[in-house]
C-alpha cells in the first residue's frame, strides 16, 4: 500500500475541512470570556448559564416532543409503506412519489404546508410541527426500509405461512424482524433530522412554542454569546451518540 | 408402497395474461410415493408445485387431497408443506427456533416441541448446529435445515421446489441418497420439482414429464427411459438415435435407408413418424447388420465408450455406447444392429 501513501494527504485534509469547525465550538464552548470569539481561560459557567436559560430548556423540550413523536409516527407509517409499495405495485414512479418528500427543498415544502394547514383553517403550534416532520421522515425511513426490502428473499413470507403462520403473526415474527436494522436506522434518521430541523419548524410552528432551532435562530439575532457554543457542544453530543448507537444496533442486528 | 391416491389433479389450467403455465393437467400421487415432475423451465413445475401449497390460485381445474377439496384452504391450514429453492429460512432465528417455528404456530407445549425438534434434528444430524444462525452454515446443512424445518410438521405431502439446485456437484449426489433414504425413514409422501432428469431417474419412484403446461407422460424411471410415448420425452430423458420416415409394419420405413425394425407403439403409430434407438441397444454385429456405415470417432470414459458412425443417408451419426474400450478404430466400417423389441416408434 506504500504507493498510494499520498492518498492519506487528501484524506486528512478532508478531514480537517470537516471537523475543525467541530472542534472549535467544543473548545469555544469552555470560554471562559464574554467574547464568543476570543479566549478567556478555561471554564464552564456557559454550561451554566444554559441550563438557567429558561427559553432554552422548553425549547429542548418543545423539539425533543417533536422529534419523538415524529420518529415513532413516520417509522411506523414510513415502513409500512415501503411494505405496501414493494407487495402492491410495480410502479417505479409511485415509488418515486413517495420519496419526494425527502429530496423536494425544505421551504417548498415548508411553504406547501402552511398554505396547506391555514386552508384547512388548522391552529399552528408543535402539533403542526409534528405533523410536518412526519411528512419527510416517512420518505426517509421508507426508502431506507425499500432498500433492505430489496435484499430480503421474497419467500421468507411464503415459507412462514407455508409452516402453518396467518398474515398477522407472520408480519411481526417475520417481515418486521427481518427488517429491523432497516426499521432502526431509519428511525435514528428521522431523530437527528427532526432534532435540528429549522425551516419546515420555522414556517409551521405557532409562536407560543418555539423548538430549540427557532431558540437559537432568535437568540443569534442579537450576536453570538459563548452560551450558543455550549449549547451546539452538547446538540454534537446526542448527535454523534446518537448515530454511534444506530450503526452498532445496525450491526448487531446484521451479524444474527 | 400403497396404491392409494393421496393427491388427485384434475384439469389444472393456470395462464398469466398470454403465457399458459398449466394446460390442462390431471394426474395423481400415490401415499408415500416418491413423485418427481420434471421439465425444462418454463415447464409449468413450478407452477403446478405453487398451486398445490397454495400459492397460485388456478384459472380452473380441482386438487383433491384425501378426497377432499384442498383448494379452498389458504396455505397456512393446509397438511402441506413445501421447501423452498431458496430455502427460505429465517435469517434472524436459530436452526432449532427455525424448525420450532412451525410447530409453535399449531401452539403444541414447549415439551413437545422440544423433542421433536431434538428428533429431526438427529434425522438430518446437526444436532451440533442447533444454536446456529442460518448465514453460519453450509448450503448442504441449511438444505438438511429446510428439510428438517419442513418435515417437523408432520405434512401429509412434501413440495420439494428443485432442492439440490443450489448445492455443488459432490454434496448433490450424497444429497440425493439422503433425500430418499429420510423419504424412506419419516414416511412422508414427496413431491420434487427438478429440471435435472439425472436426479428425478435416481430419486423418484414415478416421474411425469412437463413440457408447456402439459403433462406428456407418467411413467416410472425405467418405464419412462426404455418406453417414451413422444419424440420430446425420449430426448429429454438420456441421449437417443432418431430416424425418420413412415410408420410401417414391423417398425418404421426410412427413405434411403430402407425398413428399420422397432416395436409398434400402442396406440399404433401411422403415417410421419420415429424410429427411436438408445445408444447401449445397439451393437456391432459380424457381417450383414441393420445399417453399415463407417466410424467416424469413438470416446472412451474409462467404464464405457462412446462409438459415432456415419451411415450413409442418414445425416446426424448414429451414437452407440459399449463396455469397455471400443472394439472398432477410426475409418473402420461397422454393422449396426439392435433386437426389434428395443427401438420405439414415435409419432413425428
Amino acid at each position: 500500500m506504500r504507493n498510494i501513501g499520498w492518498l492519506r494527504l487528501p484524506l486528512l485534509v478532508t478531514y480537517v475541512f470537516l471537523y475543525v469547525p467541530l472542534v472549535v465550538v467544543v473548545v469555544m464552548s469552555f470560554n471562559g470570556g464574554k467574547q464568543p470569539f476570543s479566549w478567556g481561560g478555561f471554564s464552564t459557567k456557559w454550561y451554566g448559564v444554559l441550563f438557567e436559560d429558561t427559553a432554552v430548556r422548553q425549547g429542548l423540550i418543545n423539539t425533543l416532543i417533536v422529534a419523538v413523536g415524529a420518529t415513532v409516527i413516520a417509522t411506523a407509517l414510513g415502513t409500512l409503506l415501503a411494505i405496501g409499495l414493494s407487495r402492491f405495485t410495480r410502479s417505479a414512479l409511485l415509488e418515486a412519489y413517495s420519496l419526494t418528500p425527502a429530496i423536494i427543498p425544505d421551504l417548498a415544502l415548508a411553504i406547501g404546508l402552511l398554505v396547506l394547514f391555514s386552508a384547512i383553517g388548522m391552529t399552528l403550534g408543535l402539533h403542526s410541527v409534528l405533523l410536518a416532520h412526519v411528512v419527510f421522515g416517512m420518505a426517509f425511513v421508507a426508502a431506507v426500509v425499500t432498500a433492505r426490502l430489496g435484499q430480503n428473499d421474497p419467500s421468507l413470507e411464503e415459507a412462514s405461512g407455508d409452516l402453518g403462520a396467518n398474515a398477522l403473526t407472520t408480519f411481526f415474527k417475520i417481515t418486521v424482524p427481518t427488517l429491523l436494522p432497516a426499521i432502526v436506522a431509519g428511525a435514528l434518521l428521522v431523530f437527528t433530522l427532526s432534532l435540528d430541523e429549522f425551516v419546515i419548524a420555522f414556517f409551521t410552528d405557532g409562536p407560543a412554542t418555539p423548538t430549540l432551532p427557532i431558540v437559537i435562530y432568535s437568540m443569534v439575532r442579537f450576536g453570538v454569546t459563548p452560551e450558543i457554543n455550549a449549547l451546539a457542544a452538547l446538540l454534537l453530543l446526542v448527535s454523534f451518540t446518537v448515530v454511534i448507537a444506530a450503526q452498532r444496533i445496525t450491526k448487531l442486528t446484521d451479524a444474527v | 408402497m400403497t396404491n392409494k391416491p393421496l393427491v388427485e389433479i384434475q384439469s389444472l389450467s393456470k395462464s398469466y395474461g398470454d403465457v399458459v403455465a398449466l394446460d390442462d393437467v390431471s394426474l395423481s400421487i400415490n401415499e408415500n410415493e416418491f413423485f418427481a415432475l420434471l421439465g425444462p423451465s418454463g415447464c409449468g413445475k413450478t407452477t403446478l408445485l405453487r398451486v398445490i401449497a397454495g400459492f397460485e390460485e388456478p384459472d380452473s381445474g380441482a386438487v383433491l387431497l384425501s378426497g377432499s377439496n384442498l383448494l379452498s384452504l389458504p396455505p397456512h391450514k393446509r397438511p402441506i408443506n413445501l421447501m423452498f429453492q431458496s430455502y427460505a429460512l429465517f435469517p434472524h432465528l436459530s436452526v432449532e427456533r427455525n424448525i420450532a417455528y412451525g410447530l409453535q404456530r399449531e401452539k403444541l407445549p414447549k415439551e413437545e416441541i422440544r423433542a421433536r425438534v431434538d428428533e429431526v434434528l438427529g434425522t438430518v444430524g446437526l444436532r451440533d448446529k442447533a444454536k446456529s444462525r442460518p448465514a453460519q452454515l453450509s448450503g448442504g446443512q441449511r438444505q438438511r435445515v429446510a428439510l428438517a424445518r419442513a418435515i417437523v410438521k408432520r405434512p401429509r405431502l412434501l413440495l420439494l421446489d428443485e432442492p439440490l439446485s443450489a448445492l455443488d456437484r459432490k454434496v448433490r449426489a450424497e444429497m440425493q441418497l439422503e433425500l430418499k433414504r429420510l423419504q424412506h425413514e419419516v414416511g412422508i409422501t414427496f413431491v420434487v420439482v427438478t429440471h435435472d432428469q439425472e436426479e428425478a431417474m435416481s430419486m423418484a419412484d414415478r416421474i411425469a414429464v412437463m413440457s408447456l403446461g402439459q403433462v406428456l407422460q407418467i411413467d416410472t424411471p425405467i418405464g419412462m427411459y426404455q418406453r417414451p410415448s413422444s419424440v420430446f420425452v425420449a430426448d429429454f430423458i438420456g441421449t437417443s438415435n432418431m430416424f425418420a420416415g413412415v410408420a410401417a409394419i414391423g417398425g418404421v420405413d426410412v427413405p434411403n435407408i430402407g425398413l428399420l425394425p422397432g416395436k409398434e407403439a400402442v396406440p399404433a403409430v401411422s403415417g410421419a413418424a420415429y424410429l427411436m434407438v438408445r445408444p447401449e441397444d445397439i451393437q456391432i454385429v459380424e457381417g450383414a447388420g441393420l445399417l453399415t456405415g463407417t466410424v467416424l470417432e469413438t470416446q472412451f470414459f474409462g467404464g464405457a465408450s462412446t462409438i459415432a458412425v456415419l451411415v450413409p443417408g442418414h445425416e446426424v451419426p448414429v451414437v452407440l455406447t459399449c463396455q469397455g474400450s471400443a472394439s472398432v478404430s477410426r475409418g473402420a466400417i461397422a454393422h449396426l444392429a439392435w433386437p426389434a423389441e428395443k427401438a420405439v416408434v414415435l409419432n413425428r
